[in-house]
């Protein structure tokens, strides 16, 4: 195409994009169309990508084409390998993306619909992407070395310990959030659960065909294992009207989240071609099948969004979790805006396969936009549900009231209107006994989906597309379960290994059973007070996790900020500067107001107060009194973690900003560990 | 059009790992081409054993 005609081409995306945007954020009081989100972000992301992401490359970062990358230089065939941009791109997304995306934004939608979407654009754009992107190419220059070992090498020791304990917090306290949203996904709901529970055998049988019966055919095995996973989703609508199997299957939280622990502490210690293996096959293809399914689905029913932009409970009264719009929102959309653990997946693995250095800007900051766009379609899905539908999932009985009556006149008076026989209709529609109060953001996005799959592809199977979406969910979030406790326990032997040298053989069976065990008691004892909790518990784990993860953010931009300024380019050094200062705010306000406010539904101080106060004068229930004490603990602890993830912070932050200080009054500091040059034999 | 789709079907077999033993036994020929005794290759068993083992010590799947 020629010159002219490209940039008119170019100039026509951003007008769309810009008048998209404007049609989302400046609409009052009409609802929009679901179509121009979709338009914003890709016009964004394609603008972003094609201008903001190639100066990086070409300017900040410097790009070489001629440069060999370490997979060229050290290709051993195994880890090291040369690999079309493409599958390394398939690769890099399918380890990047998990269910983060999807429970974050249906969380800040209490907000509206506006500043969760904002925020997810904005915030990928120059965050996000620029984090993984850079986080990529530095590792690529280092020979594939983690953020742990380049933030020893590049700020100092204490940065690369704090590197290494801010991924085994966040580890613990992301399964045990994750663990809760399958719990709340299954209380009481015998198809949900019976599904869930044949992914395992469905998952070992596919293991053991790969394994034993035709070892290695993997594609062979994960179709069958699909197949399988479709039936059980059938099976669970026969289960659930079978009145002597579906008692077998009806469970309170309590009983569920043990069942979670359990599984596990199995899953970590069985060997990973059993179960962990096969079970990732299955929900990789699941969710590339599901998010693909619901992009189309998006785009050819283009579904009207009933949450107005912006709603009262921005003033920090939500129901879902306590907190103003600033700075919560931003902690409560980290995967799909900007997730630290993305740094971890792009220094490692994937730099080892990367064949060129062009292909950088490709899978760092192309595989960051397509996660945030996954992020935008779990925004769509949680909109597009009436807002008192919405609230009426999302609150827990501790906010709203225990019976239905209750929860709808609580949801009515903010002016969100619902009925009990709408609650009731749609509960019968979907196949569940209630959907009120089914916290952490799975069923109201499995109904939001199941509402625009049957519209789009049939209307009468309600309730097969929201237990199939309830599958879908549950079996990636249990991959991650599984793969983190296991990663946890990779990180604990490597530890003690430091002590004991015998502790630290990965295949040294007690230490294993040792290990896993202290992991799972970890993320199983905030998994265990979520339960408890009669507010539910994600409205405290999810800011929890959502300020553990923008702060392994801070810490990958801080390694990043140092190497180009150290690199004399500290004129640059805002793009990652920008939204590392950007982290650093909201994080320590989140941290502050957590640790001090005097609200009991933001500060754990104040809430652990205000229980005591409540257990001394006894005005609280016999059930609730037995746990009270127990909750009291734990919102100290929080509020312990929460200071300690700050502190570690700003440790990293003063360590960077000496350096570079040091760096540009010209005295010494760490040298850069960046290899050296070696030019390509490749094409 | 038919070889779209072989090249598609050729994407996702390499991305599922699904060649991957194809692919060791080229590597493995090509690296021991030149060898006298050279080793036996592993079993297709043996050799997923392995890579499986590989894929799964790390940090491999995020949030």
């Amino acid at each position: 195409m020629p010159k002219f005609l490209k940039s008119v081409a170019w100039f026509a995306v951003a007008m769309l994009g810009a008048y998209a945007l404007s049609g989302i954020a400046l609409n009052r009081g009409e609802s929009i169309n679901a179509i121009w989100m979709v338009t914003a972000a890709v016009c964004i992301y394609a603008i972003a990508y094609r201008f903001y992401a190639s100066w990086i490359a070409a300017k900040v970062l410097t790009v070489d084409e001629t440069r060999a990358t370490p997979a060229e230089r050290l290709d051993n065939g195994r880890d090291f390998v040369p690999t079309n941009k493409w599958i390394v791109f398939g690769h890099h997304f399918a380890a990047i993306s998990g269910p983060g995306p999807l429970i974050g934004p249906t969380l800040a939608a209490q907000f509206g619909y506006l500043p969760g979407t904002l925020w997810i654009l904005i915030g990928v754009v120059l965050g996000g992407a620029v984090q993984d992107m850079v986080t990529l190419f530095f590792s690529t220059r280092r020979n594939g070395r983690s953020l742990g070992q380049m933030a020893r090498d590049e700020i100092g020791s204490i940065g690369g310990t704090a590197a290494l304990i801010g991924t085994f917090m966040i580890m613990i306290i992301l399964i045990a959030v994750l663990g809760l949203v399958v719990v709340n996904a299954m209380k009481h709901s015998p198809w949900a659960t019976s599904t869930i529970a044949a992914t395992i055998p469905i998952a070992m049988i596919v293991g053991l065909y790969m394994r034993h019966i035709r070892p290695g055919r993997v594609l062979e095995a994960s179709a069958i294992g699909v197949a399988l996973l479709l039936l059980s989703v059938l099976a669970g609508g026969w289960i659930d009207h079978s009145a002597t199997l579906r008692v077998l299957f009806d469970h309170e939280g309590l009983p569920l989240a043990y069942a979670i622990i359990l599984y596990g502490f199995a899953a970590a210690v069985l060997p990973v071609w059993l179960l962990l293996a096969p079970r990732d096959y299955l929900s990789t293809f699941m969710k590339l099948g599901t998010i693909f399914l619901l992009a189309i689905a998006i785009v050819v029913l283009q579904p009207e969004i009933h949450m107005p932009a912006v709603t009262q409970f921005i003033d920090g009264t939500g129901p879902i979790f306590g907190g103003k719009l600033f700075p919560f929102v931003f902690i409560t959309i980290a995967c799909g805006a900007v997730s630290g653990f993305h740094a971890l997946i792009a220094s490692g693995t994937t730099p080892k396969l990367i064949t060129n250095e062009r292909d950088i800007r490709m899978i760092g900051y192309g595989g960051m936009l397509l996660e945030s766009f996954v992020a935008m379609m779990a925004m769509i899905a949680a909109t597009v549900l009436e807002p008192g539908v919405f609230f009426a999932i999302n609150s827990p009985a501790g906010v709203v009231g225990q019976t239905a009556v209750e929860a709808v006149a609580t949801i009515n008076s903010w002016g969100f209107p619902v009925t009990v026989e709408q609650m009731e209709q749609l509960a019968k529609d979907m196949g569940e006994s209630s959907l009120f109060a089914r916290t952490g953001g799975a069923p109201s996005l499995a109904v939001g989906m199941a509402s625009i799959f049957a519209s789009a592809f049939g209307k009468s199977l309600l309730a097969l597309w929201y237990h199939f979406a309830i599958m879908f969910e549950a079996l990636f979030i249990l991959t991650t379960l599984d793969a983190g406790t296991r990663v946890g326990r990779f990180m604990l032997q490597d530890i003690l290994g430091n002590f004991n040298q015998k502790l630290g053989e990965t295949s040294y069976m007690p230490s294993v059973i040792l290990t896993s065990g202290l992991v799972v008691a970890g993320w199983g004892y905030f998994l265990y007070i979520g339960v408890i909790d009669p507010n539910g518990g994600v409205n405290i784990l999810w800011p929890l996790f959502g300020i553990a993860n923008q702060m392994l953010a801070a810490i990958a931009l801080c390694v990043a900020t140092s190497i180009i300024v150290k690199s004399g380019k500290a004129r640059y050094a805002w793009v990652t500067g920008l939204p590392l200062t950007w982290l650093v705010v909201i994080t320590s306000t989140a941290a502050y107001e957590k640790i001090f406010s005097d609200d009991i539904r933001v500060g754990f101080f104040a809430a652990a107060n205000h229980l005591s106060a409540q257990l001394l004068s006894g005005v609280l229930s016999v059930e609730k009194a037995a746990v009270a004490p127990r909750l009291i603990f734990n919102q100290h602890l929080d509020a312990y973690l929460t200071m300690f993830f700050v502190f570690v912070l700003w440790i990293v932050v003063i360590d960077m900003i000496n350096i570079s200080r040091r760096h540009l009054q010209g005295k010494k500091v760490l040298a850069s560990s960046e290899e050296p040059y070696v030019k390509t034999a490749l094409e | 059009m038919f070889n779209k789709i072989k090249h598609i079907w050729h994407v996702i077999r390499r991305l599922s790992g699904d060649d991957a033993y194809e692919r060791y036994l080229t590597h493995h020929a090509q690296f021991h081409a030149t060898m006298v005794d050279a080793p036996e290759p592993l079993s297709r068993k043996a050799f997923f054993k392995l890579w499986q083992d590989k894929k799964w010590t790390g940090i491999n799947r995020c949030c």
